[in-house]
């Protein structure tokens, strides 16, 4: 039998309920990178992210009877992700007292030179910007956002999810999402130009 | 062709929904002739964008294998 036996969310959906195996294969196969993706952007931290992999597929194969099937199958498990991810948070939060909403790294933040936020260095060519380091530097920029703005900006910009299904993952309105994502993607402007103005410069 | 800078604020507050294609069609002309006289602004809109674009790029399409492995042996199912 090939893998290729569902039509659609639907069948798919049906499998899962009858705990069929290839349907099990199918969700996992179609979700797992996206939501360790979400998890490990969100926390930092490989091991964490692996728990709320491992926790999001198990609950969810427990829950699918309770799946109403108002959203997308993907967008519900997502939900349960980012959920999961924000336990951690608040157990580190319980551990380290520091404010859910604060960024997770402890490293000081730079602060961008004035100067440098407006030289273009949107046309420097793509191995002056995807090196090894400049990618480091977007993992820390990404890690110094306040939490609620960093998951609206994985899930739209990295994830390319729509407005709406941000906004039923997070648990708040369309415009809130935009909100958010509007402040995320001003505040990593302003620390990737900061890093990269010199090679424009120069 | 320099300008006083009255309006980037405002033009600003609209970049998101500029590069998104979400901005209506009034506003849109308005901040694009802003934009056509504003060096600043077009920086700004141009390094949104490819903040965006490089971070899109980093979407993950696949697990580490040693991750996909041991979520395969928590679930009890087989590859």
């Amino acid at each position: 039998m090939g893998e290729a036996a569902f039509a659609g969310e639907a069948d798919l959906l049906e499998g899962l309920r009858a705990g069929d195996a290839a349907a099990y294969r199918r969700f996992v196969d179609e979700n797992s990178a996206s939501v360790y993706s979400l998890a490990l952007k969100l926390l930092g931290d490989e091991q964490e992210a692996e728990d709320v992999l491992q926790e999001t597929f198990l609950s969810a194969f427990r829950a699918i009877d309770r799946f109403e099937g108002r959203s997308k199958l993907s967008t519900w498990l997502y939900r349960i992700a980012y959920n999961a991810s924000l336990m951690h948070l608040r157990k580190r939060e319980r551990m380290t007292t520091f404010s859910l909403d604060q960024p997770y790294g402890d490293e000081e933040q730079a602060r961008p030179v004035a100067g440098d936020l407006l030289v273009d260095w949107s046309t420097l060519p793509d191995d002056r910007l995807l090196t090894a380091e400049a990618r480091q530097e977007m993992d820390r920029a990404i890690a110094q956002l306040p939490q609620s703005l960093r998951a609206a900006f994985i899930l739209r910009d990295i994830q390319g999810l729509s407005g709406a299904e941000t906004a039923e993952i997070l648990g708040i309105s369309v415009q809130a999402v935009k909100n958010r994502l509007h402040r995320a993607r001003l505040s990593l402007r302003d620390r990737l130009s900061s890093y990269f103005a010199e090679w424009a410069v120069a | 062709m320099e300008h006083e800078h009255t309006h980037c604020e405002e033009i600003l507050s609209y970049i998101s929904d500029y590069v998104d294609g979400e901005l209506e069609a009034a506003l849109c002309a308005e901040l694009e002739t802003h934009l056509a006289g504003c060096r600043d602004c077009r920086v700004l809109v141009d390094t949104v964008r490819k903040t965006i674009t490089l971070y899109h790029a980093q979407a993950a399409t696949e697990l580490p294998s040693g991750v996909e492995e041991r979520l395969y042996r928590v679930l009890k199912i087989e590859r």
